[in-house]
């Protein structure tokens, strides 16, 4: 295979892997019945703060802890705010966005366009030396193995075990769930808690890994695409990794096109923009009643198999407060 | 016998003290990063308020906030979340430019045409936006933030291709618009008072559709309970749309008003990030739209203020911001924690094992 091809389907890899820790840990939370909405913010608080830790510290670990103790700490708020207190938890998700991302630019002014530590490149032993495969998955670094960990971690813990069965009926069905003896609450408040917390090492991922460094908002959007991808994703994890890996694709073309000559009029932002548009067009199409009608096209059979791969429905109680009396 | 109602329980306490939370939380953050808190706190303060220059400022500042906030007290009242107002203020901002690019009139004939183009693009963004919630099902939130990239996206091209000045096209923006589409100003200050006044209309005319027409009171009924409305025979469709109209009519204005009055001409980040401050107006002001003006004078007293941190202070003006943020948060917050200790709910038991 062409070394180009490779090479750019490797970036891809690395580069969809903060947006898979971010929206399998999204996944987790809303499955739960909890949606989060805090992630641009979290990602750019997460993703500055990482840098600063590893930066004064020397340590790269050290740096993703602290991204995951302070997703956590976010996500938190919105347990909190929305458990015990009953509040929306679209506003005060909304709210958190917004202050996270502003004390990310206040807190992390010392540190903009500094050189720092980052996670180095470490071949996976073996699988590295697979043809192909292993040019294209298995010759990065901990980050991103970690990130495919991530997806089957999540999907054998939802569809083969039994505290992912419970989690589903919290998110699905809180009342019965309650009624057959389950803590709805400390429930929700683990799998808000644990969501977070990968969505922080996401936030880490970019700054320590593929985007390195820190600069004023360093990641927006990507919190916005990965709660996105979610929904695209239909909250299941292969798929919701399936959809981080188009958004990947989507801005490597975009990049490549951008070093086309026929686009040298063409601003720099336009490709900047354009995968995150496309990736709402995306969403809109699958959801849409156009395609319904093409399905229509399909024998019965094929259309509820079709159906499946391209669409999801969300948890029943998703965001929806629940009243134990 | 009443019991007696201690201070912690009083209405005063729990306004009070949400603020205050917020600015010790503030306070703590600064001398964590070795920033004096109280010159802060005043240099913010003096830059918003130490001349009528500067109140002039706050006014100018004031107007799209109000607009926007006026705008969303109905889409938040019908259960919506409007996040599109940036891409809708661009639309607005565009349409005016193209107006005052291409159109020759005397000037109050060109201004209206240029109050007109605003509402109208921004009304376009809003019902795109509706409608692909209505018809597509796409949930509001992404719809709106997926117009958002995409008005970016169009708003550089345009300053980048077909309007770049002879010179070049920077980020800077376009040339100055022709005088007769200026907004004109109050004496030599930022001030445009027509601004001001279309955006007291806008608030007077939300609250009044609001309360005092069966449109509103349907609108407040889908907020409550969607389904019951549309089971009432309430068309929440056509609603929907005509919320997200409204809502981005107004926003649309207020981009177009950016463009003519404070600007003078279009430039990429002319919606600055104040259809997301908007959306905090109506959270603080608790979506009651009569609160709205009030609410927005703060935020505009930051938004004026903060810049001074990174000339006297060396602070990045982001602290405005982390204030705006922290207090709406706090805020929230309190709104909970006195709901749950109003004693509403009895104290809690252990849950199921």
């Amino acid at each position: 295979m062409d070394p180009f091809i490779i090479s750019t389907l490797a970036s891809i890899v690395a580069n969809a892997a903060p947006i898979i820790y971010a929206s399998i840990g999204e996944t987790l939370t809303e499955k739960a019945g909890v949606i989060n909405l805090s992630l641009d913010g979290t990602i750019l608080l997460t993703a500055m703060a990482s840098f600063a830790v590893a930066y004064n510290t020397g340590s790269v670990l050290l740096g993703f802890l602290c991204a995951a103790l302070i997703g956590a700490l976010i996500a938190g708020i919105v347990a909190l705010a929305s458990i015990e207190l009953e509040q929306e938890q679209v506003a005060v998700g909304f709210v958190l966005t917004l202050l996270a991302a502003d004390l990310s630019s206040f807190l992390g002014n010392p540190y903009v366009n500094l050189a720092g530590p980052y996670l180095q490149q470490q071949p996976f032993p073996l699988l590295n030396r697979l043809p192909i495969v292993g040019d294209i998955f298995f010759n990065h670094n901990l980050a991103i193995y970690g990130s495919f960990a991530v997806i089957l971690a999540a999907w054998w813990w939802m569809a083969k075990t039994q505290p992912g069965l419970r989690m589903r009926g919290v998110g699905e069905r809180p009342e019965s769930a309650f009624a057959r003896g389950v803590n709805v609450f400390g429930v929700r408040y683990a799998y808000t808690l644990l969501g977070g917390a990968l969505v922080g090492i996401g936030g880490a991922t970019y700054s320590l890994v593929v985007k390195l460094g820190w600069s004023h908002n360093h990641t927006t959007g990507n919190g916005w695409i990965a709660l996105a991808i979610v929904i695209f994703g239909g909250w299941d994890p292969w798929k919701v990794a399936g959809g981080a890996y188009l958004f990947g694709a989507l801005r490597a073309l975009g990049s490549a096109l951008q070093r086309n000559p026929a686009f040298v009029n063409v601003p720099t932002q336009i490709f900047a923009t354009a995968p995150f548009a496309l990736m709402i067009l995306f969403l809109a199409l699958t959801s849409s009643g156009l395609t319904d009608r093409f399905l229509e096209l399909f024998s019965p059979g094929t259309q509820r198999r079709l159906e499946r791969l391209i669409r999801g429905r969300g948890p029943a109680a998703l965001g929806k407060p629940f009243q134990r009396d | 016998m009443k019991p007696e109602r201690k201070f912690w329980q009083s209405a005063l306490f729990w306004n009070v003290a949400p603020i205050l939370a917020a600015l010790l939380f503030t306070t703590l953050l600064m001398l964590a990063v070795g920033a004096p808190p109280l010159r802060a706190f005043v240099e913010i303060l003096q830059g918003a308020f130490e001349s009528p220059q500067k109140w002039a400022d706050v006014a100018m500042a004031w107007t799209p906030l109000a607009l926007i906030g006026a705008g969303m007290s109905l889409t938040f009242a019908a259960g919506l979340w409007n996040i599109g107002a940036e891409g809708q203020m661009i639309l607005g901002a565009i349409c005016a430019t193209w107006v005052a690019r291409n159109v020759t009139l005397p000037q109050p004939v060109l201004l209206g045409l240029i109050v007109l183009a605003g509402l109208a693009g921004g009304a376009l963004w809003g019902l795109l936006t509706g409608s692909l919630k209505v018809y597509a099902r796409v949930h509001e939130i992404f719809a709106g933030l997926g117009l958002n990239f995409i008005a970016t996206a169009l708003i550089i091209w345009l300053i980048f291709n077909p309007w770049k000045p002879e010179r070049g096209a920077t980020m800077s923006g376009t040339v100055p618009f022709p005088e007769a589409a200026w907004v004109p100003r109050l004496g030599n200050t930022r001030l445009a008072p027509l601004s001001v006044v279309l955006a007291l209309i806008a608030v007077l005319a939300a609250y009044f559709l609001l309360k005092g027409t069966r449109f509103g009171l349907e609108l407040r009924a889908m907020g409550k309970n969607l389904r019951a409305a549309f089971l009432q025979g309430i068309p929440t469709q056509r609603h929907t749309l005509v919320a997200f109209a409204i809502c981005g009519a107004l926003a649309g204005l207020a981009g177009a008003l950016q463009a003519t009055a404070v600007y003078h001409r279009l430039i990429p980040r002319i919606s600055g990030g104040l259809g997301y401050t908007g959306m905090l107006v109506v959270i603080l002001a608790n979506y009651r739209p009569e609160l709205i003006p009030a609410v927005a004078i703060f935020f505009a007293a930051i938004g004026v203020g903060s810049p001074r941190l990174e000339l006297n202070l060396q602070l990045d003006a982001s602290l405005g911001g982390v204030i705006e943020g922290t207090v709406v948060l706090f805020v929230l917050l309190g709104a909970g924690l006195r709901k749950r200790l109003g004693g509403a709910r009895p104290p809690s038991t252990s849950e199921g094992s």
